[in-house]
């Protein structure tokens, strides 16, 4: 259950890009998480409220992408899904091959809410 | 406490209703695209470490493993057999005591234990603070011990050369199917305890190999027993290698 301290990494990063970016509060944020990353999707949104709490992405939605592994052989360079503890090619079964997907972590995009400009 | 690894999050804590109570948006709502690895921060201080590390020609590693399977009796050995030939010294990492770290300086190195409280990994930081107290002029080997734990040490990237995952017989062959992560990012595996195979049948190491292949791991493979001493020397001849292969880069 690391995700909580993934998740304090994520809340400081959001917050960052929402001060940068003249934000009033944080909508949303999406993120990417692939199997080999090491982190569970359904931890981190059980994370993430604690996380959030007290911050600018308070009530903000957390949307999390979750991308599937994906290898690609070496010898037949085929490019397939693959299960993370069996990383086979699925089209000829050899197992040289290279990660090409599943080891994402991160963050995609911030919605915020600006201040309305001041009618001049 | 959590439970499942003695993290601090508390397993009735862990759902509270959010979004929901969003109050609607005032001003106008704006996009932006990020697309940044979620651990930058400590991807960057894990950098800053690497950089102290290649200063002062030090090859650092991390040992990561279950609780129990022989991490800091490994050290112990290593030591012992290095004595008079390479300047080691340890971190520890564990939830709590200065049990490893004490263990460590009885073998007359210097060691630096990090209690994490209920935290279930060493992070980059961690690391970062413990060198404050540890000088690293002199040095050839800097051990960080991990918490032992299969699952959370395997994201955060603490700076070191190498990561070495430690698997133990009592533990069951198909550890790596299991904890896939762990095993795939090592550059090293120690099956440890070797000389229990005699009395634990339902290990077979030609598994674990298969179970190593079968989650991408790539790196070497060395059977250890600190009883019976085998394997320890090639042990310490990768250990040697790595040494002179970090002073070749720091020359």
């Amino acid at each position: 259950m690391h995700e909580l301290s993934v998740c304090q990494a994520l809340i400081d990063q959001v917050e960052r890009v929402a001060r940068d970016n003249g934000a009033r509060r944080v909508m949303s944020i999406v993120v990417s998480v692939g199997p080999l990353s090491g982190i569970e999707a359904q931890l981190l949104e059980h994370a993430y409220p604690l996380a959030a709490a007290g911050t600018m992405a308070e009530n903000a939605e957390l949307v999390v992408e979750t991308v599937p592994v994906k290898v690609r052989c070496r010898t037949c360079h085929a490019e397939t899904e693959a299960a993370p503890n069996r990383l086979v090619c699925a089209t000829c079964h050899d197992w040289q091959v290279d990660v090409t997907g599943g080891e994402e972590m991160l963050l995609l995009r911030v919605e915020i809410e600006r201040a309305d400009e001041p009618v001049a | 406490m959590c439970r499942d690894c003695g993290c601090s999050l508390g397993p009735t804590a862990s759902r509270v209703p959010f979004a929901a109570a969003a109050p609607a948006p005032k001003g106008h709502v704006e996009s932006i695209e990020v697309i940044t690895a979620i651990l930058d921060e400590n991807d960057r201080v894990a950098k800053h470490n690497r950089e102290h590390f290649d200063a002062q020609g030090v090859f650092a590693l991390n040992l990561m493993s279950s609780p129990g399977s022989g991490k800091t009796s490994l050290l112990e050995a290593t030591i012992k057999a290095l004595q008079g030939e390479l300047n080691v010294a340890v971190i520890e990492g564990d939830l709590a005591t200065e049990n490893d770290a004490a263990r460590i300086r009885a073998c007359g190195v210097p060691a630096v234990q990090i209690t994490t409280g209920n935290a279930c990994h060493l992070d980059a930081q961690m690391v970062h603070d413990a060198l404050h107290d540890l000088p690293l002029a002199g040095l050839d080997i800097l051990f960080v011990e991990n918490v032992g734990n299969l699952v959370c040490p395997a994201s955060f990237d603490l700076g070191v050369h190498r990561n070495i995952t430690l698997l133990s017989v009592p533990e069951g062959d198909d550890k790596p199917a299991k904890y896939p992560v762990m095993f795939r990012g090592a550059d090293l595996a120690l099956i440890t305890k070797v000389d229990l195979l005699a009395h634990i049948e339902e290990f077979s190491v030609e598994r674990a190999r298969k179970s190593l292949r079968d989650v991408g791991f790539q790196g070497r493979v060395i059977e250890l027993s600190k009883r019976g001493g085998e394997g320890l020397d090639a042990w310490l001849d990768w250990l040697r290698a790595e040494v002179a292969a970090r002073r070749a880069v720091a020359a």
